[in-house]
């Protein structure tokens, strides 16, 4: 597999056998007739950044509260810390679907009220605070917080017990661009104090910047799991040409039909710099004009966009991303889900 | 965040991170810490004050100050003459002045209590937050009843107080005698009083649970304590054997019954739902039966569902 070429993108962390500290093997979710998480299987490793990723409705947040023991899987099974999932452990801290707090209580107290069911010392609290920006607002009571306060104070609990595993479900929700940073800051921390981060967003931006691996689900089901790396590592060369047919027939000769596709006027085929030469070579001496060949970075934006068929309309476009094209289909990568 | 936390630079997954131990290696705080977390939440909870300021108010209100204003004018109040009148105000009567509202309008503000407790766990997404710290869900109910009871008791107290002081200040005023009822006596209309009261607050945290809201719960549980149990009693009973049966299993009957055993065989049951429909004994077990049932079927309910 190639190595990451991105910038920004993290090295993979190094794990070994038994390191895993979150496995799903088949976890399904129905209500009633609606299946939610369909055989869902997937691995996080000790001291890795994890990214979850999937539309709107996939099945994300179920996911995470059936690690939490809030909902039962109908079938499948779960374990965290090598524990099964549920068990009360002081080892995972997590924020899910937003946060929940007391409103007539201030941001303290609610978490004094939380450090006591964790049994965490009283000292964490203000710990807490300091670590997600908010001590000079913890006297007030959280009704008065902005959205991006509430999710930050939603983090703040997550870290009470300083838990191995923090498992954040969006936890950008609501933040500026600022908040973003340093949410973003604060999760690379985690992971170098060595918390392993179990982190579902719809940042796609933020996810290619801080997170070692990414699972992709699409209606309950796993599309992909893999390093950010090696789904980045699938470059793309955009190759405009006349006859097309003749270019399209040309490059699939060459790379393979797997790796070529035809979109909107031009071939697209994945393939690095070092291929650009050999098919230009060869698209010329079929005689094809080419009238351009230039090499497209992957965005994981592009990836998932591809992989889930999704539009991320509900959650808005990611700034930190340019548009993404839907293009031809990935391969070189495990796809469980898709294959089903 | 903080300044502290702004470093970019990332310096991870380079290398075996080493990780500082953990602040607390604990799965879950002890039910004593937890207990104290649900009391926080109740009495920095305004309307806890409000339910709970509210029943020995009505229940000075009506027991004592409108009888007595009743009496001043020389008036009857409730087909009581008013030398009657103003003994049923007098301190031998503390037990059943302090408890007399427990039956109607004092259960129902007390199960509104334990429906708002529980039912706004799932409004405000609380309960998920809560359990997402590490407690097993009957920990969480556990510390939900225990805080309820330690305020029921409270407010019990507080009633039984004021309730002390206007029947004392009425005796001097009135240069009545003033004989106050047996450490005995009092104890045991005490543990009544939070019998009742813990009956009623566990409906409301039963309701609160089940349908996992407030509204509903609450305006379900007015309509029961106001109006069913009383169409039950005073419309179906006397014309229907079967209602006439069952009315004896009834949680209002039985609180009403009890306040009247309690009260003693002299006592002027004047208050709407205070009535010795069954003896007080058979009163006292059922009620400890409906709040052993309604607390069990809560913490059936609350662990055998999906927390959404």
């Amino acid at each position: 597999m190639p190595p990451a070429q991105a910038v920004g993108v993290r090295p993979l962390v190094e794990s070994g056998p038994g390191d895993e500290v979150v496995v799903i093997a088949g976890l399904t979710k129905r209500y009633g007739p609606r299946t939610v998480v369909d055989d869902l299987s997937l691995t996080v490793r000790r001291g890795e950044v994890y990214g979850f990723l999937g539309p709107n409705g996939a099945g994300k947040t179920t996911t995470l509260r059936a690690l939490l023991g809030l909902v039962r899987p109908t079938s499948g099974t779960a374990s965290v810390l090598g524990r099964p999932a549920g068990s009360p452990s002081a080892g995972v801290g997590a924020l899910i679907e937003g946060p929940g707090f007391y409103p007539y209580l201030s941001g303290r107290e609610n978490l004094r009220v939380l450090a006591r069911y964790a049994g965490a010392p009283a000292g964490r609290v203000d710990a807490v605070l300091g670590t997600v920006g908010l001590t000079d607002r913890a006297r007030d009571r959280y009704s008065t917080y902005s959205l991006g306060m509430k999710q930050r104070l939603g983090v703040a609990a997550a870290l009470l017990k300083d838990p191995e595993l923090v498992v954040l479900d969006e936890p950008t929700n609501g933040l500026d661009p600022a908040g973003i940073s340093d949410m973003r800051a604060l999760l690379r921390r985690l992971s170098a104090d060595g918390h392993t981060v179990l982190l579902s967003s719809h940042l796609l931006g933020e996810v290619e910047q801080v997170c070692d691996r990414v699972a992709v689900i699409s209606s309950g089901r796993l599309v992909v799991e893999s390093s950010v790396g090696e789904l980045l590592g699938l470059r793309r060369l955009v190759i405009e040409a006349e006859p097309l047919g003749e270019a399209a027939a040309v490059t699939t000769r060459l790379l393979g039909p797997e790796r070529v596709s035809v979109v909107d006027g031009v071939v697209h085929a994945q393939a690095g710099p070092e291929d650009a030469a050999r098919i230009n070579r060869a698209l010329v001496l079929a005689d094809v004009e080419v009238s351009g060949l230039r090499q497209e970075a992957q965005t994981l934006e592009a990836v998932f966009l591809q992989m889930t068929g999704s539009e991320l309309a509900a959650a808005g476009p990611d700034p930190d991303v340019p548009p993404a094209r839907r293009t031809g289909r990935l391969s070189r990568i495990s796809r469980r889900g898709a294959a089903r | 965040m903080s300044a502290t936390t702004q470093t970019d630079d990332p310096g991870v997954g380079t290398a075996e991170p080493a990780r500082p131990a953990p602040t607390t290696g604990r799965t879950a705080g002890s039910l004593g810490a937890m207990v104290r977390a649900e009391l926080t939440k109740l009495l920095r909870r305004p309307a806890t004050w409000v339910l709970l300021g509210l029943w020995p108010a009505l229940q000075l209100v009506f027991s004592t100050v409108i009888p007595y204003v009743s009496y001043q004018r020389g008036a009857t109040f409730e087909g009581l003459p008013p030398e009657v009148l103003l003994a049923s105000m007098l301190p031998d009567q503390l037990v059943l002045n302090s408890l007399s509202g427990l039956p109607l309008f004092g259960g129902a503000l007390l199960l509104t209590l334990g429906a708002l407790l529980a039912g706004s766990e799932y409004g405000w997404g609380t309960l998920k937050t809560l359990l997402g710290q590490g407690p097993r869900r009957l920990q969480v109910l556990a510390a939900q009843l225990l805080a309820l009871l330690v305020v029921l008791a409270v407010a019990v107290l507080v009633s039984f107080a004021l309730t002390a002081l206007a029947s004392g200040a009425i005796a001097a005023g009135e240069s009545a005698a003033a004989d106050w009822p047996t450490v005995g006596r009092l104890l045991r209309g005490l543990g009544g009083g939070l019998l009742i009261a813990a009956a009623w607050g566990a409906l409301g945290l039963l309701l609160g649970h089940a349908l996992r809201s407030t509204a509903l719960p609450i305006a379900l549980g007015l309509v029961w304590v106001l109006a069913v149990e009383n169409l039950i009693v005073n419309v179906a009973a006397p014309l229907l054997g079967a209602f006439d049966a069952a009315q004896a299993a009834l949680p209002g009957v039985n609180a009403g019954s009890l306040v009247a055993a309690l009260a003693g065989p002299d006592a002027a049951l004047r208050t709407p739902g205070v009535a010795a429909i069954v003896d007080g004994t058979q009163a006292a077990w059922v009620l400890a039966g409906f709040l052993v049932l309604f607390t069990t079927v809560t913490g059936l309910l609350l662990t055998r569902r999906d927390v959404v």
